[in-house]
Formats: C-alpha cells, structure tokens, sequence
C-alpha cells in the first residue's frame, strides 16, 4: 500500500513538472551548463567579473538594478569579493568602481540637487529618474529592472542567455512593426502576425530592445574573446548572481544540514528498531 | 531514559543486548536533536542583528565654516546626534584648566580633539547615562547638561557631576582640509 | 483529559503545580503515557509532522515580520533586503516559503489517510471536523502570504481570489470593495492581509489544541479500524510514537531541506518575482500548487457563481462527510471495493491539480479532435477538469453513501493484537521481523 501511494505521488510530481502544451511553437531555450549548477555549483568569480562590465557598459545604459548596491560586488561569492576585506566597503577595488560612477544626490547646505561619486554604500543609479521618462526614452517600453530577472524570467539565466543570443533575420512572412525585433526565444504567440503556412508559425516572439551585443563591444580585462555568445554567457551569469547573491552561502549550509540530518535520521531510525524490537505488531 | 518507560509496557522479552549500547543509539539520537534545535537558533537571533544594509551606512562629510565661534551644530549620523562646536579661546582654556582635576573619567582635553585643531570639539551627542541629547553650553561647567537626569560634563565633554559613568564620545573622524572634516 | 491519569507527581514543587494547574499533568497524559495503538504505520506520523512544520512557520514568520514592510512602495524591496542584507534572511524567508508548500504536503497526506482509514467516522467526527476548520484557515493564511512579497503573482491572485466573492448577488460588490478597503486591490488591501497573515497561524494554533483535545477522547484509530479492546492493544506514546515520529520527521526535513537550500523556487512561479504591476496581468494566473485542484474545479464551471459555489462546495462536501460515509467498516483495508473508487478519487484529485496548471481551452492529447461539446472542444483541459470534478463530488455524495449499504466488506479482525497474533511472522522467534511490515 505503502507503495502504491509513493508511485501514485511520483506521478502526481510527473504531472505537475511537465510543461504546458501549448498550441504555437514554443521558444527556442538554450540550456548552459553553468558553474553554479548542482548541489556543489560555485559562481565564477571571472566570469561574474567580466559580466558586470557587460551590464555596466552596455546594459546600464536603459536598465536599472536598484536592489543592488556597489558594496554587494565585494561581497562573498561577489565578483570582487578578495578576503582580505571582511567588511566590503572597505575593499578598495570596489571603491575605486563606484567612483567611477555618479550618483544623485541633495547637498546638505544648500539643499540644491547634485551629482556626486558613488561609495560603496550606494545603489546602483538608475539610468531614468522615474518611469514614465525610461518609457518615453525607450518608445513606450519599459527596460525592466535588472535585479532579479533572473529569478523572474522561467528559464532563469539559460533563458537572458538565449534572448540575448536569440535574434534572428525577420522570418518572410512575418509582419514585425517598427522599433520591434524578432527574437526565437522571447515569449509571446505570432500566429496573428504570420502570413504563411498556419502549421509552421515561426517560435519566438517581438521584443522592443534591438540587439544589446556585439562582437567586442566590451573589451574584457582578462583577454576572454568578446564574442556576442560570451558576453551573453557572462552577463546571464552576473544577473543569475545579482538575483541569487547568497547562493553559494546557501549550498555550503544545504551541505551540512543535510549531513546532519542524514546522520540524525539514521541515529532515530535505529534507535525506533531498538525500541519497537519485542513489540508485535 | 528509555528503561523506565519500556519497563511500564506489557514486554515480556526483555532486551538482553548490552544495555550501555543500547542507551548509546537513543542518547545519540536525543542529542543530534538537540543539536539540530541549537543549531537553527542561531539564525534565528542572528537575523537580530544589524542587516548588511545597516552596516553600510555611509560616513559624512561636515563643512565646518558652518559653525561660528562659540556655537554648536548637531546633525544626525547612525540615527545618532553629533555634536560639532567650535570652541572659543575662553573655553578651551577652561577645559585644559580641569585636565588635572578630579575627574570620574580622565582624560586631557588634548586628547579629544585632533592635534593643532583645539577649537574643533567632535561628539557623539548622546548621555552615557541613558542616552538622552545633553543641551549645549547648560550645566554647572558650560558645556553640556543633560535634562533627563542631571549630568554635568565641561567644555571638553567630559562628565564632572551627576549620573553618567563615561565622557561624551569622541568618533572617528579626520580633516579632510581645514574646513571640512568626515565622521565615520 | 480522558480516561485515567496515571501521572505521579515525583517532587514537591511538581505536587503543589498539579493542585493548582494540571499542565504537567496535561502535558504528560498528552505526550507520554497516551495509550496508543500499537499498529500504526507511517501514515500515522505525518500529525507529528503537521505539529512541527506548524512550529516553524510561526517561528520564521515572526522572525520575518521584524523586516517586512506592508506597504505596496517597500513590500518588494523589504523582502529583497531580507534575502540580500538581512542575517540568514534568505535562510529564514526560503524556510518560510517552501514550509508552506511542505504544511500542504503532509496535510494532504494526513487528510488522505483519513479517508482511507475512515478515522472521520464515529466517533471521531468532531475530531476531522476540526480538522476540516485547520485546513480551511491553512488556505486562508495561505493565500493571504502568497499577497505579501507584492509580485505579479501576489497582486493578481489577490484580485482574482477576492473577485470571486463579487459573484454573491446583491452583496458581492460591496464585500469585495469591503475586502479591498478600495476600488482596487492596493495599500489598504496589503495592510489588512498583513494583519490576517499574523492572526491567522494563532487561530491555527488554537484549533490544533482542539483538534489534539478532540483526540484524546476516542483515541486514535489505526490501520485495522477497530476499536481498542485491551491493553495489550496499545504501548505509551513515549518513547514508542516519539521515536517512530521523529524518525519520519527526519526522513519529510530531509525533503523540506532539500528544497531550502537546493531549489528554493522550484514550487513558486517567475512571475512573482517581478514587482506588483496593477495595469499588467501575468499571461497564466495559477495559484501554487495546493490550491491547483480547487482552481481546477472554479474553472470547470462556465459561470461564475456556480464556479465559485462549486469551489466552495467543495470544501463543505468535507465537513459532511462523516454522515455521507454509511459503512459501519472503518478501515478501506477490509472494503476491496471502496478501495478501488477511493484510489480513482485520488487519481481524480491529482487530474484536478494538473488541469489547475494549464490553460482551460488547451488540448489535453496533441491533436485537437475538433469535437465540440456544449462550449469546448472535448479533449480541452477544461472537460477534463468537469470529467474529474464529477467524479469528486460523486465520490462523496453517491459513491460512499451507496456503497456502505451494497458492499460485502471482508472480515474484520476482533481486534488489534489478531492479526498481528495470527501473522505467521510474528512467532517470538520472529520477533525481529520488520516492524513495517503491515497488510
């Protein structure tokens, strides 16, 4: 009986992890095997590295990431995190990157509005000062905050890797409006917008941000070749670690509380035979 | 543990395995789960404590030209008053005429302040009694006098009558220039 | 609470509190020396669990409600920070969330068990009813801290959830401008949840005490479904049922655990980490997962008070259900037949919960058979939903009421301790025969 209900559980979970079917083609996700997959995955710390130039010099031109302050670079797991700094605002390094960028600010004297450089302790600034001006700058499309895209978006990184490498010539047949791009791997349904053979409506969907990447468009410290598929790659990453900062913190404890439960568990089990030995039952 | 309960129970086949290793299995297990319960309270105080944002705050930067001789500035820094007072000739006299007094907690006005910068009086604003805001310039010894319990500190900031244990806090601070200074 | 106390007070201080306030006393009969069957299997340990995973969310909601702002400017933002800048933050908030998914889990066990034991019947029937009421305000507590992190998620469940109280007539316009103390879900809406989501888990508390009350009184049922005739019938709570439950409640962490620290959003939805966006909705609403079979059935029904009462109904289909069950043989072990209809009722109920996941209008097989039903096409998600609804309402309302009557149930043993005597296994040279080993 017993297991016939695990089977019968088994199945439920069979049933609820399949995807939706779905009438269009789905689009196209490109899974990467990532260094941070698995129960022992670790960030990259290069890769972060070279990912937050991406996001800084391309990226933080329309979007914002206002959940994350310069500090969190220098943190554990961080791009810049070096051990000799305990507390990140004292890391140097990531001193000198928020200086390098302005920040808004009120002056204490005369309370007029200024631009000031960044310490650690400040946020990301946001490239718009409110919404409806980064709508009005981006033809009525809001760029999405950065921060936790990646836990936003199903798919998570594979899914920002395959937009950011997902655009394609505009299928004939496929009418796309101006200031739209296709891309096979954004969401959407384009069965009303395709002209051709009902059966063979193109995956993907429009999306407003024309294509962000190009070869050597960011040119990476560490002499990595700056490909569109590896910035895509290292961005997706830095976004994954933005959205999840403290996941390797949370691996490293997973590891030990399953130990110990496991220990305990076998501890209890053996401790339940001795004790329901000479009970028939 | 185990025993007596089990000795309450219809058991007619009474263990005959060694008795210490069978106590070792539950006393093993009792102490894993106490473990574990200890375990997960840390946490659970530790999320008491200042959060990352917390301890970032940033340090700030005073221009002092703001202050005229004589007079005090407080502005806030760590949710806390700080006191900035530009001290006058006849005040800092007073307070090194008291470095050799009988004081609760020594200290020579030399020390509290930077070297060549004895106008310049930098304090956390807040009673080492019970944390109320001293009022400037009231109190027995010109410098501050708290309302709440009646402490008297000089024009050093240090404690010479009432309640308070300790001298108004000195914080880390540095000049940048001669007028601007940065406190944290 | 019932029966006989054979608590001793041993010192001084223990007589003179037992004079005054039993708690002691309470806490022993209770926890130690309750008489308990001696034959019962897993399926019986998932209250302990319950009683646990009820223990942390309280704990680590409270812990989170010393960061979260209830405020739709800084809901979001509060709970980022408790991931990223609060100590353990992200311990406490994954713990939290996934606890919730974990309650479900082992309620549904614990109710499933209910109804293939027939612990509901007499005289056990204020006892489920109780039950039923913790359940009941799971969901709502449920629901409401789904609202609080202030995603996408959060905000158009919040409106569709409270819409369907606008399909009342005459008062569902006004309750629900009530509910949202607005026109709209908004501030005061996530205020007031707020509040519920930290009074309800006290209520919760409270009625668990009843339910542990109401227990005490018959006792507990057991896989046979036979009455305790002796003694020899039941060993102490303590040590046996403590040790055998904190063994299963270390296998069920290992499962919570596993999702904390190994994938801590596997059972929530990506859109619920985009901020709250009242002028776009999410292109697939669904609830998280243990309310999918109650979606389900809101969704099979073409209109919308009758969905609503449908939904609802379903719930109240539980409540009664100790008078619908006309078997005087408890235990389905002994009812071949009712077995058979009780795993399609589970079959239906899991169909239910994966209908809830999809959209209504898609085809359940690949091809659509372009067969047009009443207002869909016959192999949508949408009759599946109505084909499996049926069955669960029949289950309850035609198939236990008849079948107590038509049935030819087995044997029944006289009592505990028989079939356990008569097992060939369980000779004294066989005394070391699993204990798992059950019919």
């Amino acid at each position: 009986m017993l297991r016939k209900g695990i089977a019968l559980a088994a199945l439920g979970l069979a049933f609820l992890g399949s995807p939706a079917l779905a009438a269009h083609p789905t689009p196209v996700l490109k899974t990467v095997a990532w260094s941070f997959d698995g129960p022992f995955g670790k960030f990259d710390t290069a890769q972060l590295q070279r990912g937050y130039k991406v996001y800084r010099e391309v990226c933080a031109a329309c979007h914002a990431m206002s959940m994350l302050s310069f500090r969190n670079l220098g943190e554990p797991g961080g791009p810049f995190y070096d051990p000799k700094y305990k507390n990140p605002n004292d890391n140097p390094y990531v001193k000198s990157l928020a200086k390098d960028i302005q920040v808004n600010d009120i002056d204490s004297d005369t309370g007029d509005a200024i631009q000031r450089p960044a310490t650690p302790a400040d946020r990301f600034p946001s490239p718009f000062p409110n919404e409806a001006a980064a709508k009005a700058s981006n033809g009525g499309a809001m760029p999405p905050d950065l921060s936790v895209i990646a836990k936003g978006r199903t798919g998570g990184p594979d899914y920002l890797y395959s937009l950011l490498t997902g655009y394609r010539a505009t299928p004939a047949g496929l009418t796309v409006s101006a200031g739209q791009y296709y891309n096979v791997s954004m969401s959407g349904d384009l069965t009303s917008a395709w002209t051709g053979d009902h059966h063979k409506v193109p995956p993907g969907g429009v999306i407003a941000m024309p294509p962000p990447l190009e070869d050597g468009k960011v040119t990476f410290d560490d002499g990595k070749p700056s490909t569109v598929d590896q910035q895509a790659r290292d961005v997706a990453a830095f976004l994954y670690w933005a959205a999840e900062p403290k996941m390797m913190q949370r691996k490293q404890f997973g590891l030990g509380a399953m130990v110990y439960l496991l220990i305990f568990t076998v501890l209890l089990y053996f401790s339940y035979r001795r004790i329901w030995r000479n009970v028939a039952h | 543990m185990a025993d007596t309960v089990v000795g309450a129970t219809p058991d007619p086949h009474a263990p005959g395995a060694d008795p210490s290793r069978r106590d070792f299995i539950h006393i093993a297990a009792g102490a894993a789960a106490a473990g574990a319960a200890l375990a997960v309270v840390w946490p659970l105080v530790d999320q008491m404590n200042p959060a990352g944002d917390t301890l970032a705050l940033a340090s700030i930067e005073f221009d002092l030209t703001k202050v005229e001789p004589g007079q005090q500035v407080v502005v806030k820094w760590r949710g806390k008053p700080l006191f900035v007072r530009n001290r006058t000739p006849e005040q800092i006299a007073a307070a090194v005429k008291d470095d050799n007094a009988a004081l609760r907690d020594p200290q020579t006005d030399e020390e509290r302040h930077k070297p060549g910068k004895a106008e310049w009086l930098v304090l956390v604003g807040t009673c080492t009694h019970l944390g109320c805001v001293p009022t400037v310039g009231g109190g027995d010894y010109g410098g501050w006098f708290c309302p709440c319990h009646g402490s008297h500190y000089d024009t050093s900031g240090r404690i010479r009558k009432g309640p308070a244990p300790k001298n108004l806090e000195v914080p880390t601070y540095a000049f940048l220039s001669d007028t601007k200074i940065k406190v944290g | 609470m019932s029966g006989h106390s054979t608590y001793e007070p041993k010192t001084g201080i223990e007589r003179w509190l037992d004079t005054r306030l039993p708690i002691v006393r309470f806490a022993y009969d209770t926890a130690i020396s309750f008489p308990t069957p001696k034959n019962l299997n897993y399926w019986w340990t998932f209250g302990g669990i319950l009683a646990l995973m009820l223990g942390i969310q309280l704990v680590t909601g409270i812990v989170l409600a010393m960061h979260y702002v209830p405020h739709v400017d800084y809901a979001f933002a509060s709970v980022e920070r408790i991931m990223r800048d609060v100590n353990y933050g992200w311990l406490i908030r994954y713990m939290h969330a996934n606890g919730a998914s974990m309650f479900f889990l082992a309620v549904y066990i614990h109710m499933i068990r209910n109804l293939y034991y027939g612990s509901y019947k007499a005289p056990r029937e204020v006892l489920w009813i109780l039950g039923c009421l913790i359940y009941l305000a799971m969901m709502a507590t449920a629901f409401i801290g789904y609202v609080l992190p202030w995603g996408q998620m959060s905000f158009h469940g919040a409106v569709v959830i409270t819409n369907l109280f606008g399909a009342l007539p005459i008062i569902g316009t006004p309750i629900t401008t009530w509910l949202w103390g607005g026109f709209a879900v908004d501030n005061p809406t996530l205020n007031r949840f707020f509040s519920l989501h930290y009074l309800l888990p006290f209520v919760i508390a409270g009625l668990v005490v009843l339910h542990i009350w109401a227990l005490h009184v018959p006792g507990n049922n057991n896989p046979t479904g036979v009455n305790v005739k002796s003694e020899n019938d039941t060993v102490p709570f303590h040590p046996y049922y403590t040790v055998k439950d904190g063994f299963a409640i270390g296998v069920f962490l290992l499962l919570y655990a596993s999702f904390v620290f190994y994938n801590p959003n596997v059972l929530g939805h990506a859109d619920n980490y985009i901020p709250a966006n009242p002028l776009v909705t999410p292109a697939h609403i669904v609830p998280e997962w243990y309310f999918l079979p109650f979606y389900a059935i809101l969704r099979a029904v073409p209109d919308k008070l009758g969905g609503v009462l449908l939904m609802f109904g379903a719930i109240a289909t539980l409540f009664v259900l100790p008078w619908l069950d006309t078997s005087k043989v408890r235990s389905m072990r002994y009812r071949p037949q009712a077995k058979l209809y009780f795993w399609i009722f589970i079959l239906a109920a899991l169909v239910l919960g994966y209908c809830g996941g999809q959209l209504p209008d898609d085809p359940v097989i690949a091809q659509p058979s372009g067969l047009i039903l009443l207002d869909a096409d016959i192999n949508s998600f949408v009759w599946l939903s109505r084909v499996a609804t049926l069955y669960f309402f029949a289950y309850f309302w035609i198939i236990l009421p008849v079948l107590g009557l038509t049935e030819k149930p087995l044997p029944v043993p006289e009592s505990i301790s028989e079939p356990v005597l008569s097992h060939p296994a369980t000779t004294p040279a066989g005394a070391t025969a699993s204990p798992e080993k059950r019919g």
